[in-house]
């Protein structure tokens, strides 16, 4: 029996803010519901409050991710919220990419300007490879590349999407482990636990309590 | 050292006498301190880390021992211990604790033994005469051991009965001898033995079951193993690993003789107007600068932090720092070159079951033709899907549907061999301290500077080859050799040698006893006093070093004195 995805992780949603219910959610939102893969849509999880990239980048850096890591018979980065991994490492363990980030995305809007006329999200998807393989091997148009090198922002785009897909879920992507699940692996990280009251447990440079 | 900037502000606080200070908490030092608490002496231990304790595992595939993109969440502190290290074109960067070229071994209670993948190898008895075998190759120092494997046989089985080995070597003809079996046997086979096991044999070879210091049955008081995926660079969630955190360390503290503290950093040893150690100086948690005086000084810092503490203890006697009249404190820096194959195969060989490594051989670590030393070769660690994703070959795409397939077919059906080659000590490769850069408390760093031999290169060829080899005849449809190819800094957390161990003062910093030429009661009990690091993981010849070391001690004990 098919759960719906939607209930399978309501849990999850519990630890989100509260969405608001904006126009633009809810066309989105309905336009997954009346759409023939509403399972796989990955939209309706594209909403902040974002820590450090704003709407325009989160949609970007999603576009981008989801290209890295495609949909296909199984869930991509963006199904899997790579996205909020990006967004919540860099504002904290990776805050020293903040800059590459931000300039890494100017880049690519103005690559893909001069190159197709668009904003990357609304290239097709062979137009954003295109311009992917144009990042990785240097050759992306644009004043921005002149500062950072286009290779080492895709680079490293390219390693904190496979982090966020394949890592834990506890980082903020793998959605309901579902690379994990990809993989069949079993999803749970622990299996057994020893209480916290285990005398053990406690040891803090003392001695553990004399049996 | 007067331009010392202490980030302590209070005044020196002068803590009570004891017999011995053990600094660090590692495979070394945790059964010094056991031993010597055990044998009655008033033992302090000082340790840069913290707790780790089993309820505290995360289990995260992002911020282990072995994948530390998220941070090394065993230690040392990252904002805090920065460590220079020239590449080999002489550039010259300040590295942190999650970067490669620091060379990381954990900094907590247990040292590296709390995230291991345990593996308990005895070295062979022609580890220890490797000159005397193959002679050394230009431009190495290699070197004899003054010890043979005979002195360390019985600490061997000390340590593999104290802290709990499990496996089977039986099957193993070309083992040193060995009197007593090992306490637990093994787990049972996974796919991956099914499969490598029958298929070592077909080729001739001698497979059986890896040592390892890890539960597979209860013992000492703690459950088997629970067989998880997380095994190899993450602590123990059942505590069925066994550490010298959860074993010596616990037996020590038990004594009430032993008194373990924590988040202190040694800056100094200080020696009194006779030469002789006195005691240290350290900064404790809360940044206050303390004095611990001594009878007896243990240092077991690993190789890399060892060498910076001799090193930063300079003095009117040893202006080039303690130990460093003859220029080797901190030469010799190694580790080992690891080198084998990844094999793709056309049927499921994945069980989700750790800890992954299982089958060995060791028909390959000496009497290669041609060659100088050589490697065990076994089937690797459980292999989490962010560390696949790197491992995939060289002809995968990183990213698009192409990575994706490959993650899907082949993430379940891969096996690696993977093999730690012997490598030829270098005078060059080595631990200094920088005179620039200092960490958070002011003290000169370590500064890692120099390559390994060349020579490790062929030897690694020669590991991939046997590797192949074993795949292929196990069924692999294809296989990706991981090859060492060229020459880098080699330490990380197999690092020995730079306090080596030898007779002659003039080439060698530690007697045959770990005992300081210089000073008799300073003693460096961990892997810098390793000639060579053998073909093996080196942990259990660090234990069974600490426990040989240790007995000599006992013996020199002479209440309230030494010798």
């Amino acid at each position: 029996m098919a759960i719906p995805y939607a209930a399978a992780f309501s849990f999850m949603d519990l630890k989100r803010p509260k969405r608001r219910i904006t126009r633009r959610y809810f066309l989105r939102a309905s336009s997954a519901t009346f759409l023939a893969a509403p399972l796989l849509q990955p939209l309706p999880f594209l909403t902040g409050p974002w820590r450090f990239i704003d709407e325009n980048e989160a949609e970007t850096i999603n576009a981008m991710c989801e290209r890295i890591i495609p949909t296909d018979e199984d869930p991509g980065a963006a199904w899997a919220g790579v996205v909020h991994f990006i967004d919540r490492k860099l504002a904290g363990y990776y805050h020293r990419y903040q800059q590459l980030y931000r300039l890494g995305l100017q880049g690519v809007h103005e690559s893909s300007l001069s190159l197709f006329g668009k904003p990357f999200v609304e290239l097709t998807a062979a137009q954003q490879d295109d311009l992917l393989r144009k990042l990785e091997s240097n050759q992306a148009p644009g004043d921005v590349w002149k500062k950072i090198s286009a290779a080492e922002f895709f680079n490293r785009l390219v390693d904190h999407t496979l982090q966020g897909f394949y890592g834990g879920p506890r980082h903020g992507g793998n959605r309901d482990a579902a690379s994990w699940r990809m993989l069949g692996l079993p999803t749970a990280p622990v299996r057994s636990r020893r209480p916290l009251t285990a005398p053990w447990s406690n040891a803090t440079g003392s001695p553990p309590e004399k049996q | 050292m007067e331009q010392r900037h202490w980030f302590a502000t209070g005044k020196t606080v002068n803590l009570k006498h004891a017999n011995v200070v053990v600094i660090g908490s590692g495979a070394g030092g945790g059964v010094v301190a056991k031993e010597l608490a055990d044998a009655g002496l008033d033992v302090v231990v000082l340790e840069r880390g913290r707790w780790v304790t089993p309820d505290q595992e995360r289990k995260d595939d992002l911020s282990n021992q072995r994948t530390c993109v998220l941070g090394p969440p065993y230690g040392p502190d990252e904002q805090k211990e920065p460590r220079v290290f020239v590449d080999p074109e002489g550039q010259e960067q300040v590295v942190w604790p999650a970067d490669g070229s620091y060379n990381n071994n954990a900094a907590c209670v247990g040292g590296g033994t709390v995230s291991y993948g345990a593996m308990a190898w005895r070295f062979m008895a022609q580890d220890f005469q490797m000159k005397t075998l193959y002679g050394a190759p230009a431009g190495s120092t290699l070197e004899d051991w003054p010890i043979a494997y005979t002195d360390l046989e019985p600490f061997y089985e000390k340590a593999e009965w104290e802290i709990g080995v499990s496996g089977d070597v039986t099957p193993d003809p070309f083992k040193a001898p060995r009197r007593r079996p090992l306490p637990m046997p093994p787990l049972p086979d996974s796919t991956e033995t099914q499969i490598l096991k029958p298929a070592a044999q077909r080729l001739g070879w001698h497979p059986f079951y890896i040592p390892m210091l890890r539960n597979t049955v209860p013992y000492n008081g703690r459950p088997g193993c629970m067989r998880c995926r997380w095994c190899c660079g993450f602590g123990c969630e059942c505590d069925a690993k066994n550490g010298t955190q959860n074993t010596v360390i616990k037996t020590a503290l038990a004594t009430g003789h032993c008194e373990l503290r924590t988040h202190c950093i040694v800056a100094d040893i200080i020696l009194d107007a006779r030469g002789r150690a006195k005691g240290v100086e350290y900064i404790d948690g809360q940044n206050r600068r303390q004095t611990q005086t001594a009878d007896l000084l243990v240092v077991s810092g690993g190789a890399i932090e060892s060498a910076r503490l001799l090193l930063n203890s300079r003095s009117a006697l040893f202006p080039e720092g303690l130990g460093n009249r003859f220029d080797w404190v901190g030469r010799n820096l190694q580790g080992h070159a690891y080198s084998g194959a990844l094999g793709l195969f056309d049927h499921e060989v994945y069980d989700d079951l750790g800890p992954g490594a299982e089958i060995a051989i060791c028909d390959f670590n000496h009497g290669n033709p041609g060659l100088i030393g050589g490697m065990m070769l076994a089937n690797e660690f459980c292999r989490l899907p962010y560390q696949v994703a790197g491992m995939a070959p060289p002809d995968i795409p990183r990213w698009g549907k192409a990575h994706k397939d490959f993650m899907r077919t082949w993430f379940r059906r891969s096996v690696m061999i993977m093999g730690p080659s012997q490598e030829m000590p270098v005078f060059t490769s080595r631990v200094q301290v920088d005179p620039k850069v200092r960490d958070y408390w002011g003290i000169p760093v370590a500064r890692l500077s120099g390559m390994d031999h060349p020579y490790n290169i062929e030897l690694c060829k020669f590991a991939s080859d046997k590797a192949e080899l074993w795949l292929k005849e196990a069924g692999a449809v294809k296989v990706s050799r991981r090859q060492k190819t060229r020459q880098w800094l080699s330490a990380g957390q197999h690092q020995a040698g730079t306090c080596r161990m030898g007779n002659d003062p003039k080439t060698s910093v530690v007697d045959k006893h770990c005992r300081l030429h210089d000073v008799d009661n300073l003693f460096v009990i961990d892997a810098s006093v390793h000639v060579t690091n053998g073909g093996f993981n080196p942990v259990l010849t660090i234990m069974a070093i600490a426990y040989y070391a240790s007995d000599y001690i006992k013996r020199g004990w002479r209440g309230g004195g030494f010798g």
